[in-house]
């Protein structure tokens, strides 16, 4: 198999120029979902991001924006029959879409695989961890049982599973929500793939055992090079682990940048808003939250208008605008883009600041 | 930022004056919830118990908020719904208003339901799909035959939609039509139907949409102002649950190790949990992120069926000690107004005399994981 990464992370942090080339090319991808007697569904529309390794591209949004399928696309795992994808998805400058089942297939849990949220739910409640561990093993490396066995150990105690060799006869049930998570990212990882995908890993955790999930991810994305593709909906698991943030609302890309830009200068009135409502740790108390109005469901169909505009204090006329595309101002930073007529630009000032 | 500081200060002084004063809604002693482990088809033997709650004093104040926090399995439900007797108490003490609510025969106890009701996490399952809203919230009226008959039930329906923010025509739809915040709505105007004094609000946001969350707690907290209401909020998210309390405790394993006024607990945490707790939560600011120190625990809770001896938290404790620890249950002590912790080294972390042991970190901090080449 071709080398793992190799990137050192030291690339992280540096400028624009001195970044590695992206391992994972997604453009102007297009999911719609048919059904026989039914209008078709535009799941997303138009996404384009990339991941560089020892990098994580963090994917935010709320329920319907649809970041999870986009996630499931860039793994080829829609149905066939159902969802029609469009667009281009390149691994290390192989095109996925369209790709022969079978190929693909030697890919995921190879070249690339994935953790999913809830781990009760994706692993095989009747099969030991043990066997679900060296099945992939076996399946890509051709390793023997013996081999695969040893090796399925040594993957259990790097992501922090005590006393391995007893957990691998354990069925799911009997590893706490923790463990399970971990036993799931010993999985992906088995094959050393050159990309992961995570979708929510750690939503349906505590915060004590997120925080020991979140510290394993970040110590292998630096360390091996990984990259890694981040769903969530955890603005803070976002600032503490991304290098970039892509943000998603309707199934479109609204706002993309370095985390500190975003996080700094929040220039799609959605990500604004999102970032002013929820509670800080370490804000004023006392206030009454600044929610956004409305529910994620109060969209208009992006071929007529801005989608958020229903929900947007900023909206007027000039939001019914079909055509809106993604652009950077140049009062941001390089590389932050915002599909938005009226964005919130930091005032000239407050520029330098913002983006460093 | 000083004039707040002072001013919660004073908030603070005052409160523990009124300490043992009747602003106390409910005072909840000793509060112990055991489920017994079962063994055997025939037999059934109790061969254990789970013990989900072990020992919580609380005084709820009228008017004011208290914030339960802890993580799956401390047994924050259970205590919640406890006091509302959705569970029973094995052992301890719950008055409201001084009238024992453990007592109770089950027909005092439902006309003091009026008074204490809950809010639920998931209002997909707590609201009866097959019912229009309307007769959601005729439900509690009907059932405890408040005055006025249909016509006034009716009046009292548009009024509660009313005051959640709901307009007149949600009445006649089903829940399914609704989205989660405005069915976390229907859910709040169902358990204010009544008037109650108190409302226990189990993870009242936490299924919902994080744009629709500030909504929600914008609307409690409204609510509380409105109608004079006291909370009990259980959560697991310390942002959501420091903004809307006004007195906060952290449960562990059954038992509440520390408890404090909300600013003093988050600008000053004594107990080794509360501090490792506070490390772990994500805070959406990159720069907090990078500087922050995190004290990553080890391991999982323990069972509550086979809780540690000693301190419950000293297995997974980064502070924890040789002497003491293991072997002596550590008693809640007052280390501020209001400020009660119970570790047996609290003053010594705090001053920073004890450090977290190198050897606690989390065994996932090796330095070789996964694929390097």
């Amino acid at each position: 198999m071709s080398p793992a990464g190799g990137t050192p992370g030291d690339l992280r942090g540096g400028g624009e120029k001195g970044r590695a080339e992206a391992l994972l090319e997604v453009r102007d991808l297009g999911v719609e979902f048919r059904r026989r007697g039914a209008e078709p569904v535009r799941a997303v529309d138009g996404v384009s991001l990339s991941v560089r390794p020892g990098e994580v591209m963090g994917l935010v949004g709320e329920s319907g924006s649809g970041k999870s399928v986009t996630s499931l696309a860039v793994m080829g795992l829609l149905p066939r029959r159902s969802a029609h994808v469009t667009g281009s998805v390149r691994l290390a400058g192989q095109e996925l879409v369209g790709m022969a089942p079978r190929r693909l297939a030697a890919l995921r849990g190879d070249q690339m695989s994935m953790v999913f949220q809830d781990p009760m739910s994706s692993l095989n409640p009747v099969v030991p961890v043990g066997v679900q561990v060296t099945e992939v093993l076996r399946t890509h490396t051709g390793a023997t049982r013996a081999e695969a066995r040893d090796e399925a150990e040594d993957l259990l105690r790097r992501v922090g599973i005590p006393d391995p060799r007893r957990r691998l006869k354990d069925y799911p049930h009997q590893l706490s929500g923790g463990m399970r998570q971990r036993a799931l990212i010993a999985i992906a990882l088995a094959c050393k793939p050159r990309l992961l995908v995570a979708d929510e890993p750690t939503t349906a955790l505590d915060v004590t055992i997120q925080a020991q999930v979140l510290e394993l991810l970040r110590v292998l994305v630096a360390e091996s090079g990984t990259a890694m593709l981040l769903i969530t909906h955890d603005l803070g698991v976002v600032a503490g682990l991304c290098d970039d943030v892509t943000v998603m609302y309707s199934g479109r890309v609204v706002e993309t940048a370095r985390r500190r830009e975003l996080f700094g200068a929040p220039a799609h009135r959605y990500t604004e808003g999102l970032l002013a409502s929820v509670p800080r740790l370490d804000g004023p108390r006392g206030e009454p939250l600044r929610p956004i109005p409305g529910t994620p469901r109060d969209t208009l169909p992006w071929s007529r208008a801005c989608a958020f505009a229903p929900r947007c204090a900023y909206a007027d006329v000039a939001c019914a605008d079909p055509g809106m595309a993604l652009r950077e101002p140049p009062e941001l930073g390089g590389g932050h883009a915002v599909r938005c007529v009226h964005p919130a630009l930091p005032a000239a000032a407050a520029t330098a600041g913002a983006s460093t | 930022m000083s004039g707040v500081g002072a001013k919660d200060r004073d908030d603070v002084e005052s409160r523990s004056e009124m300490g043992t004063g009747d602003d106390v809604l409910l005072r909840v002693r000793g509060l112990e919830v055991h489920f017994p482990l079962k063994k055997g088809l025939l037999l059934d033997r109790t061969v254990g118990h789970v013990r989900a709650v072990d020992g919580v004093d609380l005084d709820l104040r009228r008017g004011q908020t208290y914030g339960l926090v802890g993580e799956s399995g401390c047994g924050k439900s259970t205590l919640g719904r406890a006091l509302l007797r959705l569970e029973e108490p094995t052992a301890g003490t719950v008055e409201l208003d001084g009238q024992d609510v453990l007592a109770l025969r089950p027909a005092a106890l439902r006309s003091l339901r009026r008074r204490m009701q809950m809010v639920f996490q998931d209002p997909m399952s707590s609201l009866d799909p097959r019912q229009s809203v309307e007769s959601l919230l005729t439900e509690p009226l009907r059932a405890h035959d408040v005055p006025g008959g249909p016509q006034a039930w009716r009046a009292r329906v548009l009024e509660l939609l009313e005051v959640v923010g709901l307009p007149a025509s949600a009445a006649a739809r089903y829940p399914h039509e609704f989205s989660g915040g405005q069915r976390q709505r229907i859910g709040i105007a169902r358990a204010v139907a009544l008037s109650p004094d108190l409302v226990v609000a189990d993870e009242p946001v936490s299924a919902l949409d994080v744009s629709v969350q500030a909504q929600v707690v914008n609307l409690l907290e409204e609510l509380q102002e409105r109608l004079g209401l006291t909370y009990l909020v259980i959560a697991h998210d310390l942002a959501v649950v420091r903004h809307i309390s006004d007195v906060v405790g952290v449960m562990y394993l059954g038992v509440v190790v520390e408890q404090a006024p909300s600013d003093e607990l988050y600008s000053r945490p004594l107990h080794p949990y509360t501090l490792a707790l506070m490390s772990a939560i994500p805070v959406p600011d990159p720069a907090a992120e990078d500087a922050r120190e995190r004290i990553l625990l080890t391991g999982d809770l323990p069972s509550p069926a086979d809780p540690p001896p000693g301190c419950r938290f000293h297995t997974r404790c980064p502070f924890r000690q040789e002497t003491r620890c293991s072997d002596e249950v550590p008693r809640a002590r007052e280390l501020a107004p209001g400020h009660t912790v119970a570790c047996h080294w609290a003053e010594d972390v705090r001053d920073g005399r004890i450090t977290p042991r190198a050897d606690a970190s989390d065994p996932t901090a090796t330095r070789e994981v996964a694929t390097g080449s």
